[in-house]
């Protein structure tokens, strides 16, 4: 367990929805090592979200165990999550949920202003190659370079797990690849453990490992011996 | 049909969804409907009590009182053309003697018709009967005078009834429209312990005052459409040679003219508040109404593209507006109404009011409840406009990211000092000028409302410090029955406990400066009065010149005159002479208008020798109860008017009104910044979800993400202060316009604290919503906010 980032043994989540039992998570055994790119791929209800999801500590297990590192989040209430959001995790969603009103280098700071040690914010946006746009609102961004702002936000706190959920959703291609890049460079700069949540299978190519989602459970795992680079990647 | 159905449902679902929002908004319509009820159905109700009570006990419109006329003037009176009925009676100040009470208290002993009832002014018998024609120690008192004094049938005191004294045995207690504001002579308040009406037999009283056949009042009933001011001529003509003192019509009868103060007070209250409440009302409905239309384009987008006609969507959401509407005027109604039959029966029983007469006035329900809808709906229309004009196709789409503007241009550097929470609040407010300028402004009413709530307990002061403290500063004031040498004020300074005393000597005149006229008393005084002082309007105590008159300014403004002017003055008593007099000093008075001036001036204006009818005093406080016993043995005192017992009678009412009043105001003060903040946090919380959520998972905690939806509601609250500080100055001013009445005015003054208090409140009511916004804000549900489309 030393080495792993995550460790999840028998984690089970079970949503009511409409008086039915909906089954998103079945007895999930999962190990995730530190610096590892993984991606997360299966059709949709397979259960990715729902374990990223309690990987980030936004939502609770309904049994089974789930440790980041030596410490068991499926034992923390909501305070304690918020701390661990805080301090190890950054989110990339698929709808780039920047502050409109605020501009990409404040979208940044949001979060270097509670971080313990953070990059500034120019560095983080360096780090996506936003930096000559860093004083334009949301409005004034792409899509792709929205999103490319919610990956230097995610990562200036420097945060141990990077989670993605979709995050080339709403792209197209070309741009696709450049967040892609983005999240890559992250990887291996900075060694970030990376989940990427996605349904363009051509995505796999670059990861470490890739999960295979179906039912509550990974059907599959499959292993990279070579990563590709985004710029190989075909969409 | 089917259709209507569909749409139905949602707006019940809605409902189900907004229910505190509409309740916000519905209790700041219901504070519209209910004040207006409240005032104007009150005002009708005693309006409509007072009318009654004067039609059924006939009240008469014209008075008059001579020293002595013979009973024979009553045929030639009723010959004034315009005259219906007269009716002549004795009546007269005494000084009472009541066993167990030390201050001595004053009675008008007024003569009742050997047979029968009077013509006019009739008697409202609450118990007991009339005192019987060959009885001369029976009496009906008032019911005031008697409640005060636990006084039932059977009771006995005693009365001084032209130097003599005389047991008197209460055989009913009664009411009368002449009566209802009771004040005692020298006092300004009513005061039941100390002021008494006493009816009894005439033949009794003629008796006691040698006035076999003849009167010493006269009161006259109008035919409808006869002129006042003629009958007066005619009848101020008939009495003059008898000692008559102006005759005088229902406007200058004391208790018609304070009750008429007290019904305008109710009245002006109709005119300022509710329109503040129709305005929050309709700013909030637009507030609310535009940004849930906002939220709600995409369903406005599907709808219209499923195939429903503008007209049909437009009904749904003014669906929505009417029921928030309708049960505002529900609450509003009930409220209102229920707060109207305790004012009027708070008046009734502090007016002693024989029966209350409630008006239903389905014609003012009508009104609150259309004007409240007109508000609602002119608040709907900017979000209905928005509804027609979004078309279905742009609807569907995500709407563009909102446009932000960097607060200074590029350069400044300033935005670096501040934290992104506080650069989102301020961004987000200059995006919105006119939903925060609006926001601000509901804030900034609310607590000008309260501010003029508190003005009249801090005018209330400052009239207690002047007329008490600056102005009146005799402990006691000694009126006599008739004028007096002015030796008399020598034989007072001799009574045990007397300190100082200065005579007065008072002349009923008419003031007149071109066609403006008012019947006034001048004040005959010391030039070097210390006890009763001239307070000029910079508050400071006058001398007055040996010819000058000083007058009211509140009187000046009304002659249109300033000092050195000057007034014409039929003087009413005496050699009855027209003069002209300059004015000297305005005086900063709060109760009545009047005229003062040098007493040896006014004693050769009238051409007499100098005299007087009162005397104030000061006391030394450990001989009081020597000074009243020896005041009690005095047959010629008429009454003794105590500044203490005035003093603590005004307090006593004033603190009733005020906290009455202050308790109605803080409560609608308290609604309108609840709903004005939580409808703003709430809208607020439902746009920004996404960005708050997005907070939360960037492992904001719950306590900062309500920070930063609320702090941009703070500063608004905060900014709203001292606009709703001047708001509410000026609405102070509009009352204290309203207010200053000849019969009684205040100061415009707002003290600091009451600006502090005021704020306070709205800072409180605005946390409580705060604090609500808070449950909601636990209920965030995360994921689902994210994996959705903005």
């Amino acid at each position: 367990m030393a080495d792993n980032v995550f460790t999840a043994r028998a984690l089970t989540k079970t949503y009511t929805s409409g008086g039915t039992q909906v089954l998103a998570l079945r007895k999930l055994d999962l190990e995730i090592s530190a610096g590892e790119m993984v991606v997360l791929l299966g059709p949709s209800g397979s259960g990715k979200s729902t374990l990223l999801n309690i990987m980030g500590g936004l939502d609770h297990a309904t049994s089974g165990q789930l440790f980041f590192r030596d410490q068991e989040l499926t034992n923390l209430d909501d305070r304690e999550l918020t701390a661990y959001r805080r301090q190890h995790v950054g989110f990339v969603f698929q709808f780039y949920n920047l502050i409109p009103s605020l501009t990409a280098y404040e979208n940044v700071a949001l979060v270097t202003e509670i971080a313990d040690h953070p990059m500034r914010p120019e560095e983080a946006l360096a780090l996506v190659g936003l930096e000559p746009r860093m004083h334009h609102f949301p409005a004034q961004l792409s899509g792709g370079e929205q999103q490319r702002v919610a990956i230097a936000r995610a990562i200036a706190k420097r945060p141990d797990v990077l989670l993605c959920d979709e995050p080339t959703g709403a792209l197209d291609s070309k741009t696709g690849i450049r967040v892609i890049e983005a999240l890559l460079g992250i990887n291996t700069q900075l060694g970030t453990t990376t989940l990427i949540i996605t349904h363009n299978a051509s995505i796999q190519d670059v990861a470490d490992r890739v999960l295979f989602f179906a039912d509550g459970q990974i059907s599959r795992i499959a292993k990279n011996e070579v990563r590709r680079t985004a710029a190989e990647l075909v969409w | 049909m089917i259709r209507m159905r569909a749409l139905d449902m949602k707006l019940l679902r809605d409902f189900g969804r907004l229910w505190a929002q509409a309740l916000a908004i519905a209790l700041v319509i219901a504070g519209g409907v209910a004040t207006l009820i409240l005032a104007v159905g009150s005002y009708r109700s005693l309006d409509e009590t007072r009318t009654a009570y004067y039609e059924r006990y006939r009240f008469a419109d014209v008075f008059a009182t001579v020293s002595r006329a013979p009973r024979t003037l009553v045929d030639q009176i009723a010959e004034i053309p315009g005259v219906a009925s007269v009716d002549a009676r004795i009546a007269k100040l005494v000084l009472l003697d009541i066993p167990d009470y030390l201050e001595p208290a004053t009675g008008e002993v007024i003569s009742l018709p050997q047979s029968g009832d009077a013509s006019l002014n009739r008697l409202y018998m609450r118990v007991g009967r009339m005192p019987e024609p060959g009885r001369a120690e029976e009496v009906v008192v008032n019911e005031g005078f008697a409640l005060s004094h636990g006084f039932q049938p059977g009771a006995r005191f005693s009365a001084i009834l032209n130097g003599r004294k005389r047991e008197l045995t209460i055989v009913g207690i009664a009411l009368s429209p002449e009566f209802i504001y009771a004040v005692g002579p020298g006092d300004i308040m009513p005061d039941d312990r100390r002021f008494g009406l006493i009816w009894m037999s005439e033949k009794a009283l003629a008796s006691a005052y040698d006035l076999d056949d003849a009167l010493s009042s006269v009161s006259l009933k109008l035919l409808r459409g006869a002129s006042e001011s003629e009958v007066i001529m005619r009848l101020d003509a008939i009495l003059e040679r008898y000692g008559g003192r102006a005759a005088y019509g229902r406007k200058d009868q004391t208790s018609h003219a304070w009750l008429n103060h007290e019904l305008d007070m109710l009245n002006n209250m109709s005119r300022t508040l509710p329109p503040i409440f129709l305005l929050v009302s309709a700013f909030l409905v637009n507030l609310t109404l535009s940004r849930l239309v906002a939220l709600e384009r995409e369903q406005i987008g599907l709808m219209k593209a499923l195939g429903y006609s503008n007209a049909s969507i437009v009904t749904h959401y003014l669906k929505f507006v009417i029921i928030i509407v309708m049960i505002g005027i529900v609450i509003g109604s009930a409220a209102g109404t229920w707060l109207g039959m305790r004012i009027t029966s708070l008046f009734g029983d502090f007016f002693h009011f024989p029966f209350l007469v409630f008006t239903k006035s389905p014609d003012l329900y009508v009104v609150a409840a259309a004007l409240s809808l007109i508000a609602a709906i002119i608040g709907a229309v900017r979000a209905l406009r928005e509804v027609v004009r979004l078309a279905p196709a742009v609807a569907m789409q995500a709407p563009a990211p909102p446009h932000y503007r960097q607060l200074l241009p590029a350069g400044f550097a300033v935005d670096r000092f501040m934290s992104q929470p506080t650069t989102m609040m301020l961004r987000n407010i200059t995006r919105h000028p006119v939903r925060s300028l609006f926001t601000s402004l509901g804030i900034a009413l609310a607590t000008a409302i309260l501010i003029v709530s508190l003005f009249t307990g801090d005018a209330m002061e400052q009239l207690i410090d002047v007329t008490y403290f600056l102005a009146d500063r005799q402990d006691a004031t000694v009126s006599f029955v008739e004028k007096r040498p002015r030796d008399v004020v020598l034989q007072i300074a001799r009574l045990p406990g007397v300190l100082a005393a200065e005579p007065y000597r008072e002349v009923p005149v008419l003031i007149r400066n071109g066609n403006v006229e008012r019947r006034i008393m001048i004040s005959g005084r010391p030039r070097d009065a210390d006890l009763n002082r001239i307070i000029d309007v910079d508050l400071r105590p006058v001398v007055l010149p040996e010819a000058g008159l000083a007058i009211s300014s509140m009187l000046a403004s009304i002659l249109g005159v300033r000092v050195g002017d000057s007034v014409e003055v039929d003087l009413l008593e005496g050699t009855r002479r027209t003069v002209v007099v300059p004015v000297a000093a305005l005086v900063e008075d709060y109760f009545g208008i009047r005229g003062m001036m040098d007493s040896e001036t006014l004693a050769r204006l009238i051409r007499e020798a100098p005299s007087l009818n009162s005397i104030n005093v000061s006391l030394d406080q450990n001989s009081r109860e020597a000074f009243y016993a020896a005041v009690k043995d005095m047959p010629i005192v008429g009454g003794l008017a105590l500044q203490r017992v005035s003093l603590a009678n005004f307090r006593k009412l004033v603190a009733l009104l005020i906290t009455t009043m202050a308790s109605i105001y803080t409560g609608l003060a308290a609604v309108i910044a609840f709903g004005v903040v939580y409808n703003s946090a709430r809208i607020s919380l439902s746009e920004r979800a996404r960005e708050l959520a997005s907070l939360r998972v960037l492992g904001f905690t719950r306590g900062e993400v309500l920070r930063i939806l609320l702090l941009e509601l703070t500063l608004l609250t905060l900014i709203a202060q001292p606009p709703g500080w001047l708001i509410g100055y000026g609405l102070a001013w509009i009352m204290q316009k309203n207010l200053a009445g000849e019969l009684m005015r205040v100061r415009l003054i707002v003290e600091q604290s009451t600006y502090v208090f005021a704020s306070s409140i709205v800072i409180a009511a605005a946390a409580l919503s705060a604090l609500l916004v808070r449950l909601r804000l636990n209920e965030l549900d995360l994921i689902a906010v994210l994996k959705t489309r903005d």
